[in-house]
C-alpha cells in the first residue's frame, strides 16, 4: 500500500516535473546520459529510511559473485559485513566470507612479504593490483572502486528538482543512476556508432557507449529466499549493497538525526515562548 | 553607545579580579546593558547566527584535523576513515562540510539585510568594512577547505582558481607557481592550503572581535534607520536581544541539521566522491554554491585578465558602497525607488548564480553579460544617482514614532505620520 502510494505520488510529481522541464529550454545535450534515470523506490530513503538486511546480503552475494572480480572494494573491512546497520552477516558468517580471501602481509621475521587467509578487521583485497593492471585487463578503462560509487554519480538535477528536493530529502541520484545503468543495455539505434569493445547504454553519463559489458543478466545468481532471479532484482540489489557500501553509517545519521530534531524543535518551542514573554512588555 | 558600564560587582572575588582586569564590566556593558533599538525585527539575528555557525566551525574542524591526514596519496582515505572509522566520523564531517554552506547562507542574508536598512552609511563605514573583509577571508576559507579532501572537484577547482592569477601581467605565472609550490597543483598546495584553511578562521574570528567593538561603538542600525534618541527607543541587550537571538539561531540550526542528518551530500559535488586524478578533467568544474554568482562574472567577460578583474571587483565595489551611495536616508522602507532597485539587485544575484553553475555557452553567456553589467551598474551608477533624484518618504521623529506607526492603531498612526510630515 505504502508503495502504491510513494509510486503515485512519485508518478505525479514526474509528470508535472516533465511538463515543466520540457517546456522550459532544453539545455545543451551534455556529454552522454541521453535517458534521465528514472527515480526508484528505496528502502533507505526519506528521514525514516533503513537498509533492508536481507536486501544487502543478496546484493553482496551479487557483488561477490558477478561484480568483484573487477571491482575493487577498497574502503570497506570484512568486519564491517557484520556491522550494525549493514547486511548483518553473523560473527561466523563475516569470518568464513574473509576466509575465502587471501591478502598479502609482512614482513614476516625474515623480511619477506607472504600471503595469507583474510580476517575480519582486513580491508577488501583488490582484484587488481594496480589501476594500470586493472586498465590493461579491461580493454583500457579500469573499473571504478564500489565503496563510494552510490555517492559518485549523479545526474544533475536542474530546476525545480533542486529546489522540491529540499522537502523530499531526495539523496538517492547515486543508486537511481547506477539501477538505471545496469538495466539500461540496449541496441544502438540506428545512426548510433559505437566503438569496438564498447556497449551501448543511453544512461551512461560518460558518453553513449560504456566499456563494460551488460555485467548481469536473469539466473545468474542464486537467490535462496524466493526473490525472482531476474536481472530487475539483481540490479536493485546490488545498487542497495552499494549504497550501502559508500555510506554504511546512514542508519545511525537518520536515527539520531530523528530524535535531535524532535530536542531542537521542542527546544526551539521553548524559546519562542520565552521570547514571547519577555518582549510582552515592550512595544517593538 | 558604547555602553559604559556602571557595574558595580557584589561578589568579593568578582571585585578582586575586576579591579585589576574589568573584564565584567566590560561583558556588562557590552551583553547585557548594551542599549539595543526596540524595532529590530528578525533579519537583525544573523550576527548571533554567525557567531554560532563560526565557533561550530571551529570546533568540528579541529576536532577533523586529528583524523585527517593532509597528503595528496592519504587525504582521500584519511577522509573515509572518519566517515567509517571515527566514532561519530560522519557526523563531525557532515557538520563541517554543510556547515560551511549555511554559514554562507547567513552571511548573505546578513549582508543583504545591510544592504537594505543602509546599514553601511555614516558612522558604520569602518564597520561596513570589516564586515567585507570577514566575508573575503570566508571565501578564501571556504575555497580551501574544498580542496582539502583532494576529490576530483577539490582538485579541479584549486587548479582553475589558482590559475586565475596567471592572467596578472608579467608576473602571473610566477605568481601561480609560487601559490602551488611547484609547477602543478600537487601535495605542496594540499599541504599549504591545510595550513592556511587552519590559520585563516583564527583570523576570522579576530577580524569579527573588532566588528563587534566597532558595532558596538556605533550601536546597531535598525528598520528606521534613524538613531534611537532616547532610553525609550532601546532596550537592553539581554534579555531583549539575547533570547530573541537564541531562538532564531535555534530555527537556524533546524534548517542546518534537516541538511546534516537527511541530505548531507546535498551541497556537495558527486565528482568530488572520486579520488583526485591530474589526468582527468570533469565535464563541468563548478565551485561551491555560494560562489557561483561570481564565477558567472568571471565567464562572462571573453578575457581572462578582464574577467579576472572584474570577479575581484565585484567584491571591492563593495568596499566603496559607504560613499558611493549618495542618499542621506538610510533604510529603504522610506525610499521606494531604492527599494525596487534592491530587489532587482536580489534578482540579478540570483539569476548569476544559477548562470554560474551552467556551462558558459550561448544564451548563458549573454545572460551573464547582462547579470554583470547590471550588478555593477547597481553600485556604480544607480546607487550614486539614487540619492539625488529620488524623493524618500517622511521620516519618524523617532524610533518610538516607528513603531506606533507600525502597530498603534489607525489613529496612532495617522498621528504620528501626521506630525512626521509636519516636521518634513
Amino acid at each position: 500500500m505504502k508503495h502504491t502510494v510513494v509510486s503515485a505520488l512519485t508518478g505525479i510529481v514526474a509528470a508535472v516535473g516533465l511538463t515543466i522541464a520540457s517546456a522550459a529550454v532544453t539545455p545543451a545535450a551534455a556529454a552522454g546520459g541521453a535517458h534521465r534515470p528514472v527515480e526508484q523506490w528505496w528502502s533507505f530513503a526519506g528521514p525514516f529510511g533503513t537498509y533492508d538486511r536481507a536486501q544487502l546480503q543478496r546484493g553482496f552475494k551479487v557483488f561477490k559473485e558477478v561484480c568483484a572480480g573487477c571491482h575493487g572494494l577498497q574502503f570497506v573491512a570484512f568486519r564491517n559485513l557484520g556491522e550494525p546497520g549493514g547486511p548483518e552477516f553473523s560473527e561466523a558468517e563475516v569470518k568464513a566470507i574473509a576466509a575465502e580471501y587471501t591478502v598479502v602481509d609482512g614482513p614476516d621475521a625474515e623480511g619477506e612479504m607472504f600471503e595469507r587467509e583474510a580476517k575480519p578487521a582486513d580491508l577488501w583485497p583488490s582484484p587488481f593490483a594496480n589501476v594500470e593492471a586493472a586498465a590493461a585487463a579491461n580493454g583500457g578503462a579500469a573499473p571504478p572502486d564500489f565503496s563510494l560509487l552510490a555517492k559518485a554519480r549523479a545526474v544533475e538535477r536542474g530546476f525545480p528538482w533542486f529546489v522540491l528536493d529540499w522537502f523530499t530529502t531526495y539523496q538517492e541520484a547515486g543508486p537511481d543512476y547506477i539501477y538505471a545503468l545496469l538495466t539500461g543495455y540496449e541496441e544502438a539505434p540506428d545512426g548510433v556508432e559505437v566503438g569496438d569493445g564498447l556497449y551501448y547504454n543511453p544512461y551512461f553519463l560518460g558518453g553513449t557507449a560504456i566499456a563494460m559489458a551488460p555485467p548481469i543478466d536473469d539466473e545468474m545468481v542464486d537467490y535462496t529466499d524466493g526473490t525472482p532471479m531476474t536481472l530487475e532484482h539483481y540490479a536493485r540489489d546490488v545498487t542497495a549493497f552499494m549504497m550501502w557500501a559508500a555510506e554504511p553509517k546512514l542508519e545511525e545519521r537518520k536515527r539520531i538525526g530523528m530524535a535531535t530534531m524532535l530536542y531542537v524543535l521542542a527546544f526551539a518551542g521553548l524559546l519562542f515562548v520565552a521570547k514571547k514573554k519577555v518582549w510582552s512588555d515592550v512595544d517593538h | 553607545m558604547s555602553g559604559h558600564s556602571t557595574y558595580q560587582p557584589k561578589n568579593r572575588i568578582v571585585r578582586w579580579v575586576e579591579e585589576r582586569l574589568p573584564i565584567f564590566s566590560l561583558m556588562e556593558g557590552q551583553f547585557i546593558s548594551f542599549p539595543t533599538p526596540k524595532n529590530l525585527n528578525y533579519w537583525w539575528t544573523f550576527g548571533m547566527i554567525l557567531s554560532v555557525m563560526l565557533v561550530i566551525q571551529l570546533v568540528t574542524g579541529i576536532v577533523l584535523v586529528m583524523h585527517f591526514t593532509p597528503h595528496e596519496d592519504l587525504a582521500f582515505a584519511s577522509i573515509e576513515h572518519i566517515m567509517r572509522n571515527v566514532n561519530y566520523g560522519w557526523l563531525i564531517r557532515y557538520m563541517h562540510a554543510n556547515g560551511g554552506a549555511f554559514f554562507f547562507l547567513a552571511v548573505y542574508i546578513h549582508i543583504f539585510r545591510g544592504l537594505y536598512y543602509g546599514s553601511y552609511k555614516s558612522p558604520r563605514e569602518i564597520l561596513w568594512i570589516l564586515g567585507v573583509i570577514i566575508y573575503l577571508l570566508m571565501m578564501a576559507t571556504g575555497f580551501m577547505g574544498y580542496v582539502l579532501p583532494w576529490g576530483q572537484m577539490s582538485f579541479w577547482a584549486a587548479t582553475v582558481i589558482t590559475n586565475l592569477f596567471s592572467a596578472i601581467p608579467f608576473v602571473g605565472e610566477a605568481v601561480v607557481t609560487w601559490l602551488w609550490g611547484g609547477f602543478a597543483v600537487d601535495n605542496p598546495t594540499l599541504q599549504r592550503f591545510f595550513s592556511l584553511h587552519y590559520l585563516l578562521p583564527f583570523a576570522i574570528a579576530a577580524v569579527v572581535a573588532l566588528h563587534v567593538w566597532a558595532l558596538h561603538v556605533v550601536g546597531q542600525n535598525n528598520p528606521s534607520g534613524i538613531e534611537p534618541k532616547s532610553t525609550k527607543d532601546t532596550v537592553p541587550f539581554t534579555p531583549y536581544a539575547t533570547i530573541k537571538d537564541s531562538f532564531v539561531t535555534v530555527v537556524f540550526l533546524l534548517a542546518y541539521l534537516w541538511f546534516v542528518f537527511y541530505m548531507p551530500n546535498y551541497m556537495g559535488h558527486a565528482d568530488n566522491y572520486i579520488p583526485a586524478d591530474p589526468l582527468k578533467t570533469p565535464a563541468h568544474i563548478v565551485p561551491e554554491w555560494y560562489y557561483l554568482p561570481f564565477y558567472a562574472i568571471l565567464r562572462a567577460i571573453p578575457d581572462k585578465l578582464g574577467g579576472v578583474v572584474a570577479m575581484f571587483a565585484a567584491i571591492i565595489v563593495l568596499f566603496f558602497l559607504p560613499w558611493l551611495d549618495t542618499s542621506k536616508v538610510r533604510s529603504a522602507t522610506y525610499r521606494p525607488l531604492f527599494r525596487l532597485f534592491f530587489w532587482i539587485l536580489v534578482a540579478v544575484c540570483i539569476l548569476l548564480g544559477w548562470l554560474g553553475a551552467k556551462p558558459a555557452e550561448g544564451i548563458y553567456v549573454t545572460l551573464a553579460r547582462i547579470g554583470t553589467a547590471y550588478y555593477f551598474a547597481h553600485f556604480l551608477i544607480i546607487l550614486p544617482l539614487l540619492g539625488l533624484f529620488e524623493k524618500p518618504k517622511p521620516l519618524p521623529a523617532s524610533i518610538s514614532d516607528a513603531v506606533l506607526a507600525k502597530h498603534g492603531g489607525a489613529g496612532a498612526a495617522t498621528e504620528a505620520v501626521a506630525a512626521a510630515e509636519k516636521r518634513g
